[in-house]
């Protein structure tokens, strides 16, 4: 690495009062004083979330409001911190939706435990689990820190898909083609 | 109204006076520390402390502006201060630890007796300067005073056994000794150039104020103009002797955990801080009387011919009134201080706190010389002027 020798001039007279730069410091803060804030006031003004933000994490519904979650339990088992708890179901009976093998019993997040790595989001072979939005998580108690299935779908709300796969599966074995 | 008060037998009268004054001076310190927040979370670009609003005073008109500006918050924090728990540590000197911070508030409340912070122009046009006691002595009574406030520090320091504060004690006697010197002598032109050879001989500051409100081009000039470096000097000596930012070594966070006030909490700490707050307001009143021509509005401009020309433009008697004089000039000066004040918080958040031989290098080396240089400069000249 290249060595480059800076040439140390002594302080003028000037520099050495401090005064001409204390003035300068004096106009830069007075700049601030009268300038705007930078900052926020948080609950009333909320800063804009960008695309891709790793908030809490959430189950979603396809276009059909039916639950995507098929308890197929990768994201329990990638899930670093463990966070994540899946006890497997049967899916419920006439619904229409009876060709799905399975759907969660009950599906709980421990966001105590959460580290928001999206390793879930990224693992779910159902596109099911997503981490939306929501930035701000708080309870009075540990137990309300843990989310659980219905509290996920409401955060979670329903997301556009453009697979239908389990319709296109069911559609396939119906009409005798491939599958 | 105003005839029956002045009836009143005189210790009654000084009384309340004193009593007024005390009154000002209390809540003007603490809205200081409001301040202060204030001018450091703007400078920060912040918006500073503006949540706190009591439900039951928010229909108050005009209360929600008081919250933006942290009114209610500074009410809270002296009502927490007051009836917060005191913790009065285990191996600290009682009786000398619960003194400091009492011995704090006298010399910080008494300077302020003998500061004019105001006049009315008596019968014949002469100007009467509105003080609690309008000795002779003025400015040595206040640098007399005034240093004994520095005690409190030391004895803070030292009753509380622990280094930290020991520490913050032995820099606040050393600063300010070597500070002081400086600050008399910046003040010494001021005082040769009013006192002429032949007129009786006074400290007063009111004196140097009615020097500033003279006719004629060098009459009406503040002393800020004419004796710019005596300003200076007394303006940084000022900064150090109130323990302000650049010159707060007894307290010095970064250094000393909390300086003198480490073993503090609850009311004691808060005395500490009214104390200074008092201390910077009658330092900037000095610092406005001696250089920033007091109750002058303007340079050039004294009070007796601003309220004349106030009387002509409006045709109103009322201005020549002497209560309204006084009303007039005790704005002027207050307006004065608040600026000083917001000058010397401006600088706080803006320049960094020097090192402690930085200080004292500053101290003796520089200011010290500068003063003296100063001193000798002024007293020739004066003495040609006025031979």
């Amino acid at each position: 690495m290249a060595v480059i020798q800076v040439q140390r001039t002594p302080l003028s007279l000037a520099e050495r009062t401090y005064l001409p730069q204390i003035m300068g410091a004096m106009w830069t803060t007075l700049k601030h004083l009268l300038g705007p804030a930078d900052t926020m006031e948080y609950p009333e003004q909320r800063p804009a979330i960008p695309p891709g933000y790793r908030g809490v994490p959430t189950l979603v519904r396809d276009p059909n409001g039916r639950e995507k979650c098929v308890s197929c339990q990768l994201c329990e088992f990638v899930c670093p911190p463990k966070a994540i708890r899946i006890t497997p179901g049967s899916v419920p009976e006439g619904a229409g939706v009876d060709h799905v093998e399975k759907a969660p019993q009950a599906f709980d997040i421990d966001m105590l435990r959460c580290i928001y790595c999206g390793l879930c989001e990224e693992v779910c072979p159902e596109e099911a689990i997503f981490l939306q939005r929501q930035y701000s998580m708080s309870g009075y108690s540990r137990t309300e820190m843990v989310n659980h299935k219905d509290r996920l779908y409401e955060l979670g709300g329903t997301l556009p898909d453009s697979h239908f796969k389990w319709d296109v599966k069911k559609a396939a074995e119906e009409g005798g083609g491939r599958h | 109204m105003v005839d029956m008060l002045l009836g009143l037998p005189a210790p009654v009268l000084a009384l309340l006076k004193g009593a007024a004054v005390i009154l000002v001076i209390f809540p003007v310190a603490a809205a200081c520390s409001m301040a202060e927040r204030k001018v450091c979370a703007w400078i920060q670009s912040r918006p500073g402390p503006n949540r706190a609003l009591p439900p039951i005073f928010a229909w108050i008109p005009g209360a929600g502006i008081l919250q933006r500006l942290g009114v209610w918050q500074l009410m809270a924090d002296g009502g927490k201060f007051l009836f917060k728990e005191e913790p009065l540590p285990d191996h600290v000197n009682r009786l000398y630890y619960t003194l400091a911070p009492v011995i704090a508030m006298v010399p910080a409340l008494t300077t302020v007796t003998v500061v004019p912070f105001g006049a009315y122009i008596g019968a014949g046009g002469r100007i009467v300067p509105l003080a609690l006691s309008s000795v002779d002595v003025g400015i040595l009574a206040v640098f007399a005073v005034a240093s004994l406030g520095i005690y409190s520090l030391i004895l803070a320091g030292w009753a509380s056994n622990s280094k930290y504060p020991f520490l913050g004690g032995v820099r606040a006697s050393a600063q300010l000794i070597s500070y002081e010197l400086s600050m008399m002598l910046a003040v010494l032109p001021v005082f040769l150039w009013v006192n002429e050879p032949g007129a009786a001989g006074s400290l007063s500051l009111a004196r140097v104020v009615e020097f500033q409100s003279r006719p004629g081009f060098w009459g009406g000039a503040w002393f800020l103009f004419t004796m710019p470096v005596s300003a200076f000097v007394f303006a940084v000596a000022l900064f150090a002797e109130t323990n302000r930012q650049p010159f707060d070594m007894p307290e010095s966070e970064a250094d000393l955990v909390g300086g003198f006030h480490t073993e503090y909490g609850a009311f004691k700490w808060s005395l500490f801080f009214v104390a200074e707050y008092a201390n910077m307001i009658v330092g900037s009143a000095v610092f406005s009387l001696l250089f920033l021509g007091g109750w002058n509005v303007l340079p050039w401009v004294p009070l007796a011919s601003l309220l004349e020309a106030l009387h002509h433009l409006t045709g109103s008697a009322l201005w020549l009134h002497p209560l309204v004089a006084g009303l007039v000039s005790v704005a002027v000066l207050l307006g004065k201080v608040l600026l000083t004040i917001f000058v010397f918080m401006w600088v706080r958040w803006t320049v960094p706190r020097f090192r402690y031989d930085q200080v004292m290098k500053i101290g003796w080396q520089k200011l010290l010389p500068l003063s003296i240089a100063n001193l000798i400069a002024y007293a020739v000249g004066i003495a040609l002027l006025q031979r």
